[in-house]
């Protein structure tokens, strides 16, 4: 049975359908969850897409954090459902406290849209499972408010957490550490700026998101929350 | 009571600002020099009701932390007034 990704659409989402037409390239099945539904409808994966949830207004998701299904996402990932946040979906895990730190205005004062060069840094992660420590991966992003910040404290313990699960090669935004994506202790809820769903085919210009896809719609894997695993 | 509040949000030192800069780096040009620091917020401001100020100041120190800034990166001063009766 195909793994089935339910796709979260805030109002001013705008990512959600390249979502769903890679995961359905890949073999899932996508559903597009509204955000006031109040179920998830049994899904095996939930991804927040990027865009301009609730216009960004006050703060990108500080609003989509109050959207009802909202709720039960954290509780879908409180029982580790994986969750992953793409670049505005980053930024609600954020604003929801899913996931620690914050994405402040890029460092150059400019909103970037290129092609990144990505290091990945950790396998142990629900979108990072199928690949090797050390890839270099290519993947575009697309964003105003992408450099990653936090404290000391929790940079420290993201660090020997190894929660840190994508850098980027040759910093395009100011991130603290070169932080492109990171994961949660338990290792089922990623946010990451980059955009693998469009780095799925071959005419998008790179294929490397393929594999991170790959990762999050393997059978659903309780595996990924092994206490033993680091 | 009805008091007047107004809240200040600023980002927290160290915190990248890009329209406070652009906004810095234009004045030279318009003939404002020796400005510096120049750093942009938000000024949100509603009436709320409450039994005191005391209660009024507890609940928008609530209502910042919770939603009006994000701590990570954000800042708040809190004023508040009792509201002047319009009926």
């Amino acid at each position: 049975m195909s793994t089935r990704v339910g796709i979260v659409l805030f109002p001013g989402s705008n990512c959600e359908l390249d979502v769903a037409e890679a995961v359905r390239s890949l073999g899932g099945d996508a559903e597009i969850l509204w955000h006031d539904e109040p179920s998830l409808r049994g899904v095996d994966v939930v991804v927040l897409p990027g865009g301009f949830a609730h216009g960004d207004y006050l703060r990108p998701g500080a609003i989509a954090r109050f959207s009802p299904v909202m709720e039960k996402v954290v509780a879908f990932a409180e029982a580790g459902g994986p969750v992953v946040g793409i670049c505005n979906g980053f930024q609600v895990l954020t604003e929801a406290g899913m996931l620690p730190g914050a994405l402040q205005k890029n460092a150059g004062l400019k909103f970037v849209c290129q092609m990144a060069q990505l290091r990945v840094e950790s396998v142990d992660s629900v979108l990072t499972a199928g690949l090797t420590v050390g890839d270099i991966v290519k993947m575009p992003i697309n964003h105003f408010e992408g450099n990653y910040t936090c404290s000391e404290q929790t940079l420290t313990r993201l660090r020997s957490n190894d929660q840190v699960i994508l850098r980027y090669v040759g910093n395009p935004n100011g991130s603290l550490d070169d932080i492109a994506g990171i994961c949660n202790e338990g290792r089922n809820v990623v946010g990451l700026m980059p955009h693998p769903e469009r780095a799925s085919h071959e005419l998008l210009g790179s294929l490397d998101g393929v594999p991170l896809l790959r990762s999050l719609l393997a059978p659903a894997t309780p595996g990924c929350a092994d206490p033993l695993s680091g | 009571m009805r008091y007047a509040v107004r809240v200040e949000v600023r980002l927290r030192d160290g915190i990248a600002d890009p329209e406070g800069a652009t906004i810095e780096r234009s004045l030279p040009a318009l003939g404002f020099d020796g400005v510096s620091e120049v750093r942009v917020g938000k000024s949100i401001r509603f009436v709320l009701d409450a039994d005191s100020e005391e209660s009024a100041l507890g609940e928008v120190d609530d209502l910042c932390r919770r939603f009006l800034t994000n701590p990570v990166i954000e800042d708040a001063t809190i004023s508040i007034e009792a509201a002047e009766v319009l009926q």
